[in-house]
């Protein structure tokens, strides 16, 4: 066991963890922030997508001990009020069947939004490859990006 | 009325709930008319019922009681009586009911079965609680009841515009005796103003916010994590194992074999690791080692499933379920002959999140249970009987499943998590989390099979005789003390399905093989290949008699509007409704009024399932190396007069039609040396995004019929859709699943 000073959505957090423990379990199991999901811990589905310093990533893949000293930003820390455009528009929109997934899709969808603020299909298709969505609601996450970009443009904020 | 459990009116409306006997539909119903008030202390409420509580200042809280799998039933069911109660819904507060049958009535996700069994019931329930209301409300004002009407959680008095909230009204509603249920008027629906809206799900601002919902969410003090590891070969078990060695890893608290039972869909045999951690469990797991006792279930290949499937298909089938006409003599005379074999594999539900429960064992032996379930009342009656546990002392918490599809009808998590934490020294609880390779491997899965089909045609290609041989799958099992096979869920044909009872000359087979491999239900079970099978079967007998797909689809009909069941529980099957939908997918994509070039196609199929008429046409694109491409689906379905959420209907359309795309182009399990070969979705891939289709149009067509549920009827057409465009725009019949498998390039 090792201590790994993480900052968390803003916050930071120290953690007595062994240093092969993926980022997942320590949000999860230690933080106590389940928003991330597990769904296969080989980086295959997407649902505990988070971002480091931006940059969406799986965290289920991801030791602490390779860290250091990136942001970490997870479906918790998205927005302080839980306002994003994506989170607004994905509600307007319905887009959840069983919702597992979901919190992984708004985190790689909102990495895309950063890229191209107003993405076409092919650029979503693109880049939510890596989203796995078993209830199989893509004809809504592609609604819903297009939805949070028109909903970010509006208010002249990037997503 | 005062709210405790006895209450003179509490009484009163159960004896109401049981003289209503009319009323009662489904196996459902009798509990939820029966309903009596939860005990929870609330003096100030008005709880007219189980599932209805109105508080001073206005807010409404509904009881969901069916599990939350994705379908939406948390968010339609509490609708119903919302609008019949008549309140704002932006008023109105779901929340999950644990298991109480006696309170709710039967609580279960399946069979696309929880609106058929509780919509008329559920409009009752809101519906009585109005008139109490408006009763309260026309005393007070010394006026006729009839003369009252409601609106957005109020009482409204037109003549002399008085109005008055639900929540100034709970305390003389209270102190009314509750009319008879039966009696109640109900809304005309034509005045609905809920229903037929699209509401989005009452947990979406939960989910994209990322707070506790699902079963793996649990968090309890002092919580320990399991992972348990079962023999790879079904029906194997554990001999020994390195537990001592485990048992000095870090993090981990105990290690130990649990000698389970022979029940293939109950406690199977294992290896359990108990830590501080999900990952410390799982760390210390790759360091397990076990020795198997592998069972005779390491026999088992897929490939040998397919040798024993042709043999058999050449002996009569050890079940003979329809023999009508001269099936032999048809072929003999029939103008033209269509000799074909179908194939599928077994397949994996994977829900998005993995099997996982919660349990912890009370120090007086009470167990309480958090289980993101389909079926919560299966999962206590097998913890009960597995365990030692009388049911009185088990408490089970539904949590929102993950993804359902027929897997959580299944109980062995919960049992497991169960035996875990009877093992548990301090008495801790348990959270046992399946890894995604866990899942994959001890699904009950979804039976492969083999269909073995011959078809007649006369001069004018009208289908004159139809033979299958239906091979499929069995596992021996105990049943009142004796041995017997008991076919796979899905896994057995009815004699009624189309289109039996609808040719002269018709002989439908069956045979099973034994295996070791645990089934269940997968997404409506049997329908969701046979629509498969004999649609595109239909379709090749269409094309060999060189006739319009939809016009043979339509003479097969025929013109009778009603077909009787010639089973004892068969259903009826209304072929008119079946021609509307049929017709109406057709007229929308203007079916045989397009043209298309080579690699592009039309394809048509229908199919009813759990009370659900549901016709599509797809269009599809093949490069000429062989790349499929959905360009169009076309659904139209009957689900009754009503929908009750357009946004949860069209979802589970959407979702329907994409996850049986998904499952037609790619998953499928080999079985090697009795075990699953793949582990994980690196190698059992699903459908992604880029794959879903460029667009789907939906169309109800309504009818005066009961109104039904959703999850799992449009599943069921769109493989044979698809499959039957591939075949228009290639000329390459698909006979063999799934679509990864088969070269569909053409030149």
């Amino acid at each position: 066991m090792s201590t790994y000073t993480l900052n968390v959505n803003g916050e930071v957090r120290s953690l007595e963890l062994d240093a092969d423990t993926p980022l997942l379990w320590a949000l999860r199991d230690t933080l106590g922030l389940v928003g991330t999901k597990y769904g296969c811990g080989l980086g295959q589905c997407g649902a505990c997508t988070v971002h480091l310093d931006g940059v969406a990533t799986r965290a289920c893949v991801l030791p602490v001990s390779a860290i250091g000293q990136q942001k970490v930003t997870t479906i918790e820390g998205l927005d302080p009020r839980h306002q994003h455009p994506l989170q607004r528009a994905w509600q307007e929109l319905d887009v959840p069947q069983c919702g597992y997934c979901q919190a992984g899709q708004i985190m790689s969808a909102c990495a895309l939004l950063k890229q191209h603020p107003a993405p076409t299909d092919a650029q979503i298709d693109e880049a939510m490859a890596g989203n796995l969505c078993r209830c199989a609601t893509y004809m809504r996450i592609r609604k819903g990006i297009h939805r949070a970009a028109e909903l970010a443009a509006a208010e002249g904020k990037p997503a | 009325m005062s709210h405790a459990p006895t209450s003179p009116a509490r009484r009163s409306f159960l004896r109401q709930g049981a003289a209503g006997g009319a009323l009662l539909i489904g196996m459902s119903a009798q509990g939820v008319l029966a309903a009596g008030a939860p005990a929870p202390a609330s003096g100030a409420d008005f709880v007219p019922n189980a599932f209805i509580r109105i508080a001073r200042d206005g807010r409404v809280t509904l009881i969901s009681k069916q599990p939350e799998i994705g379908q939406g039933i948390k968010t339609s069911l509490p609708m119903v009586i919302a609008e019949e109660l008549d309140v704002d819904w932006n008023d109105v507060r779901v929340v999950q009911g644990d298991l109480d049958l006696q309170a709710y009535g039967s609580q279960g996700a399946g069979g696309s079965s929880s609106t058929p069994n509780n919509y008329e019931n559920f409009r009752r329930l809101g519906a009585t609680a109005r008139a109490l209301l408006v009763q309260a409300a026309a005393q007070a004002w010394k006026v006729a009841p009839g003369a009252c009407t409601t609106d957005a959680g109020a009482v409204l008095h037109p003549p002399s515009k008085r109005r008055l909230a639900y929540g100034a009204l709970v305390d003389a509603a209270a102190r009314l005796p509750l009319p008879d249920a039966a009696a109640v008027a109900l809304k005309d629906p034509a005045s609905f103003k809920l229903l037929g809206r699209r509401i989005g799900g009452v947990d979406n601002a939960a989910i994209v916010s990322g707070q506790p919902l699902f079963g793996i969410d649990v968090q309890l003090p002092g919580m320990l994590h399991a992972q348990y590891v079962k023999c790879p070969v079904f029906g194997g078990a554990p001999l020994r194992a390195n537990l001592d060695a485990i048992r000095a890893l870090p993090g981990v608290k105990d290690a130990f074999i649990v000698k389970g039972t022979d029940n293939l869909n109950g406690l199977r045999p294992g290896v359990a690791i108990v830590a501080s951690s999900t990952w410390a469990a799982i760390r210390a797991r790759r360091a397990l080692q076990v020795e198997w006792d592998e069972g005779g279930g390491a026999r088992h290949s897929w490939a040998d499933f397919g040798a024993q499937a042709r043999a058999a298909a050449r002996q009569p089938g050890t079940t003979m379920l329809r023999r009508d006409g001269d099936v032999e003599g048809a072929l003999k005379s029939a103008a033209r002959t269509v000799e074909a074999a179908y194939s599928y594999p077994f397949i994996s539900h994977a829900s998005m999140e993995p099997q996982n429960c919660t349990a912890w064992i009370k120090p007086d032996g009470a167990l309480e249970l958090w289980a993101p379930t389909q079926n919560p009342n299966a999962g206590q009656a097998l913890v009960s009987a597995t365990c030692g546990i009388p049911r009185e002392k088990i408490t089970l918490h539904i949590l929102r499943s993950g993804g359902g599809f027929g897997r959580r009808l299944s109980s062995d998590f919960i049992v497991e998590a169960t035996a875990i934490a009877q093992q548990m020294k301090d008495k801790a609880p348990v959270k046992l989390t399946w890894t995604r390779e866990d899942d994959l491997q001890h699904d009950h899965f979804r039976p492969g099979g083999f269909h073995f089909l011959r078809g007649g045609l006369d001069a004018q290609g009208r289908a004159v005789a139809w033979h299958n041989h239906f091979v499929t799958f069995a596992n021996r099992v105990t049943q009142d003390g004796k041995s017997t096979l008991r076919n796979g869920s899905g896994g057995s044909l009815s004699p009624d399905e189309f289109p039996g009872r609808w040719l002269a000359n018709c002989q439908l087979e069956q045979t099973a093989l034994e295996c070791s491999v645990p089934m269940g239900p997968w997404r409506a079970p049997g329908s969701c290949v046979f629509a498969w099978v004999f649609h595109s079967f239909i379709d090749e007998l269409a094309h060999a008699g060189g006739r319009d797909p939809l016009a043979f689809r339509l003479e097969l009909l025929g013109d009778r509007d009603l077909m009787a069941p010639s089973v004892e529980r068969g259903q009826p099957y209304d072929v008119a409704r079946m021609r509307a939908v049929l017709q109406t997918a057709a007229d929308k994509a203007g079916w045989g009024k397009k043209t298309f070039p080579r690699g592009q196609g039309q394809g048509i199929a229908f199919h009813f399932s759990h009370r659900g008429y549901v016709a599509q046409v797809a269009e599809v694109t093949v490069s000429k190396d062989g790349q499929l491409k959905v360009d169009r689906v076309v659904v139209a379905s009957d689900i009754g007069p009503t929908i009750i959420n357009l946004s949860g209907a069209e979802n589970q359309v959407e979702g329907s039609v994409i996850d049986g795309l998904s499952t037609l182009m790619f998953p499928a399990l080999d079985i090697e040396g009795g075990r699953i070969t793949q582990s994980n979705f690196h190698d059992y891939p699903l459908l992604r995004i880029g794959d879903a289709p460029a667009k789907i149009e939906m169309h109800f067509v309504k009818s005066d019929q009961p109104v039904t549920g959703l999850g799992e009827p449009p599943l069921p057409p769109l493989a044979p859709a698809v499959c039957n465009a591939i075949f228009a725009a290639t000329g390459k019949r698909v006979r063999e699943l799934p679509l990864s498998k088969v070269d569909l390039s053409w030149r």
